[in-house]
């Protein structure tokens, strides 16, 4: 056990010092690393959101409203292919809560007509087990008594629309908390309907919450001239075609509008803060692409001298008069807007709509001085621990305890470079992980000491002592650490944040722990007994 | 040369396995009287279980006037509201009931910031809607359950049933005590908690298995020792290994629960305590379980004989 082979003498050294070589860089502040050269290593373990400060924000997709829009979509899309196909319908309705639209066939005679015009309207979804058993479509299409047919919303068909509305929702989001500029945000899916947005070091969590929450679906409506809005208000009645919206001020003010969308946020190709030529005052400005600007064109042509409103997520931001026809495809939202909301507002409109209603369920703010208190309680807590430890170690074992100790610090340096290659993140409870480690690192020498202590007292030689205490601790570490690493690793598909972060700094701690006691303190013990030949071992 | 301190001197022989009729009483109050208390006084549950909202803010006065701060608060009707010191004279922690919905769950905050004005400092805001909430109790108790069947079979396929049996059933023991730990100090039980339960079994199934490590040895070793002997032998023999570990872990916690700072106070506590009641649990329960679950010592004893025999007719054959 104590003679190496050359290559295993080498490999050591080489994992040592690389140990040494990757965790340097965590010694120095950022701004120091970046006047370094570049061939030396730069990546340091980034700190959690409880120890830099920043906003961890869970949020669930509202899947009723997903599928009640989706439900809105396929209704249109019956009428029309009912309509084309000259079949007659009554009764088209939806059901949020079956997920399904069903319409009645006039004339029994154009049942499987209409039954396989319809069919048309599904949609092969995903190349996924689930999909291809349950034939792979994201409507069932049934036909029942008294000339019904049913189009109903498939588990695969909702789970595909989930996850492209996921997607979509991470995309906007992201483009929203850019608009922050903070370094390295996070916005990933988490299980089937949330989106988790981690934000460092942000200090406006209200502001990111109300970006993100908006939904941002932008609509230009034409007023109807003829309706009393005030009247529509107090009766809740409004002509056929027209609906009832309000205005974002407070009190709201209510409008009646004509329920059709003449230009939506999808024909937005830019949008930026600016401030009124005239007035001074802080405004949007807006570009269509080709196609909504001719529409914008045509609506303005038509209806000059006549109010139009432009809504954000059913409210009037504003309702001016069309003054002249609007040509370029270019025009401005004004409504009495802070610099910072017209910013918002922007940003919003220039990043699209959300595909659904996002809720928060979750939120974890730290501020940076709570942060940096952290970060300094628990480096005074870490080193105070590990100086105990070592004098300890050394009160302990003597030599053999100084040997323990240099394992102990390589054994840091090692958790801290393999830390900074993952690109890990290190919590408070991660520093207590640390310290646990040293802990547990300091078994591992405890184990091989007693044994060898033992051994001596059954009268081996120094050499045979130290060997069998070796090779005869070895099993017991390997056994008792991968109990350890059981529990940890389930701590580790737990988790989420900062839990998360104790489970991978203890993990790799007592992998290090492993290497070091039975690899490096026995490669110290071996070339000491070598150079000093000892009559006694000192332990 | 400095030898180091022997500690624990090399010819100690404690009789703990016949301290048994005691130590049982003991564990099984460990074991019984924190589900008491659980049931008497109840966990501090945090709003990781509960739902709710957390802010923790830091006032411009020290110390803060809490009654001023309750004032402003509890007239908000946001239901039940709790307001205290945390840490420094100056950092005050309100928590608040779970609202009905998550729209009413955010509206709280940002009434409770209005209310307070910009006069205080942020430092920590936490929502935990209702959704999460219950998740995280699944996900928690799922966790402990999952964590003790792994070791359970780990044990199993190393060692024997009996083992992995007294391995669970002190590893419950520890857990039980911990949570009573919780329960006596009103620690609030959160997500971390969870976490240092969790370390706790790792840590204290690691001392278990140093044990169960030595007992296997010794049932090889000594074929006729009386197996309450080869217990006492097994435990005495680790025992300067034991005292040595723990207090050194014990020591690199220790400084966590004085300056680690009040975010992490609890889990400290419960880490600190979690060392000292498994070291109990593996000299106390773990080992003198093995006498009630008889230990099959042919297991091991006849194991060298059974593989000479398997292997004689395959040589022949060969």
């Amino acid at each position: 056990m104590l003679h190496f082979q050359r290559w295993k003498l080498i490999l050591a050294a080489v994992v040592v010092i690389a140990g040494f070589v990757y965790a340097l860089p965590n010694l120095f502040p950022k701004s120091t690393m970046e006047e370094m050269p570049s061939w030396l290593p730069h990546k340091q373990v980034s700190l959690g959101l409880d120890l830099q400060g920043g906003a961890h924000l869970l949020y669930q997709l509202d899947e009723k409203d997903m599928v009640a829009d989706w439900l809105n979509t396929i209704r249109g899309d019956v009428r029309e292919t009912l309509r084309r196909g000259r079949i007659g319908y009554s009764d088209l309705t939806q059901d949020v809560a079956d997920r399904s639209v069903s319409v009645k066939i006039r004339n029994a005679a154009d049942m499987d007509k209409a039954e396989s015009e319809l069919r048309m309207l599904a949609i092969p979804v995903g190349g996924n087990v689930f999909g291809s058993l349950s034939g792979g479509s994201d409507l069932d299409i049934a036909s029942g008594d008294d000339n019904r047919i049913t189009l109903t919303v498939t588990e695969p068909g909702l789970a595909h629309r989930m996850t492209s509305a996921i997607q979509a929702s991470i995309e906007t989001i992201r483009r929203r908390v850019d608009a922050f500029g903070t370094t390295e945000p996070s916005i990933q899916r988490e299980g089937r309907d949330r989106v988790l947005v981690q934000v460092p070091g942000i200090s406006d969590v209200e502001r990111l919450k109300t970006l993100i929450g908006e939904t941002g679906k932008l609509e230009f409506k034409l007023v109807d001239p003829a309706a009393d809005p005030v009247q529509a208000a107090a009766t809740k009645q409004v002509p056929i075609g027209d609906e009832l919206v309000y205005s974002s001020d407070t009190p709201p003010v209510p409008y009646v509008l004509k329920d059709q969308v003449l230009v939506n946020g999808e024909n937005l190709v830019d949008a930026a803060p600016g401030f009124d030529s005239r007035t001074g005052e802080p405004v949007v400005t807006f570009r269509f692409d080709a196609a909504g600007a001719k529409r914008f064109a045509k609506v303005t042509q038509e209806n000059v001298g006549l109010p139009f409103a432009i809504v954000l997520d059913n409210k009037v931001i504003s309702a001016p008069v069309i003054r002249e026809p609007i040509l370029g495809g270019t025009g401005q939202i004004s409504g009495n807007f802070t610099v910072q909301r017209a910013n918002d507002l922007a940003v919003l409109l220039r990043s699209g709509a959300l595909p659904a209603k996002l809720t928060v369920i979750e939120e974890r703010t730290v501020g940076a001085s709570l942060g940096a208190d952290s970060v300094a309680s628990g480096k005074k807590a870490a080193l105070m621990g590990l100086a105990l430890v070592m004098i300890f170690m050394f009160a302990a074992y003597g030599l053999f305890g100084l040997f323990a100790n240099i394992a102990l610090i390589i054994n840091i340096a090692l958790i801290f470079a393999v830390l900074s290659l993952l690109g890990a993140t290190l919590t408070l409870p991660g520093i207590a992980g640390i310290v646990l480690t040293i802990g547990i690192a300091v078994d591992a020498n405890v184990l091989i000491n007693e044994r060898i202590r033992e051994e001596i007292r059954a009268g081996k030689s120094p050499y045979a002592a130290v060997d069998a205490g070796y090779s005869r601790a070895l099993i017991t570490i390997i056994d008792s650490n991968v109990t350890t690493l059981i529990a940890v690793l389930v701590l580790f598909w737990l988790g989420s944040g900062p839990v998360r972060g104790f489970a991978v700094t203890l993990t790799v701690g007592i992998l290090a722990s492993m290497f070091t006691a039975v690899t490096v303190t026995r490669l110290m013990v071996a070339y000491w007994l070598r150079w000093a030949r000892p009559q006694l071992i000192p332990i | 040369m400095f030898t180091g301190i022997h500690f624990i001197p090399p010819d100690t022989k404690i009789d703990f396995v016949g301290l048994r009729t005691i130590t049982w009483i003991v564990s099984a109050l460990l074991t019984v009287v924190p589900l008491i208390l659980v049931a008497t006084i109840g966990l501090n549950m945090g709003i990781d279980f509960q739902g709710g909202t957390l802010i923790e803010i830091k006032t411009k006065e020290s110390p803060a006037n809490l009654s001023d701060i309750r004032g402003k608060i509890t007239g908000l009707g946001l239901g039940e509201v709790q307001i205290q010191e945390f840490g420094a004279p100056d950092a005050v922690l309100i928590r608040i009931a779970s609202q009905p919905t998550e729209q009413e769950q955010q509206a709280s905050i940002a009434k409770i910031k209005s209310a307070l004005g910009n006069e205080v400092e942020y430092r920590r805001t936490e929502i935990v809607g209702p959704t999460i909430s219950s998740e995280l109790i699944a996900s928690g108790t799922i966790a402990v359950v999952v964590a003790l069947m792994g070791i359970l079979i780990y044990v199993w396929f190393r060692f024997e049933w009996q083992f992995a049996v007294a391995a669970i059933a002190s590893l419950i023991h520890d857990v039980t005590g911990t949570i009573g730990l919780y329960a006596l100090f009103q620690l609030e039980f959160n997500v971390s908690s969870i976490a240092a339960l969790l370390t706790i079994i790792g840590y204290s199934l690691n001392d278990k298995v140093v044990i169960f490590d030595r007992i296997r040895e010794n049932l090889r070793k000594y074929k006729r020792m009386p197996l309450v002997q080869l217990l006492d032998l097994s435990i005495n023999e680790t025992l300067a290994r034991a005292v040595l570990t723990h207090v050194t872990t014990f020591l690199a916690m220790l400084p966590f629960l004085f300056f680690g700072g009040e975010t992490i106070f609890g889990f400290a506590l419960a880490m600190c305590f979690g060392i000292v009641i498994g070291a109990y649990s593996s000299i106390f329960v773990a080992s003198p379980l093995q006498l009630i679950l008889g230990v099959r010592r042919e297991a091991w004893s006849s194991a060298p004989a059974t593989t000479a025999k398997g292997r004689g007719p395959a040589a022949a054959r060969a």
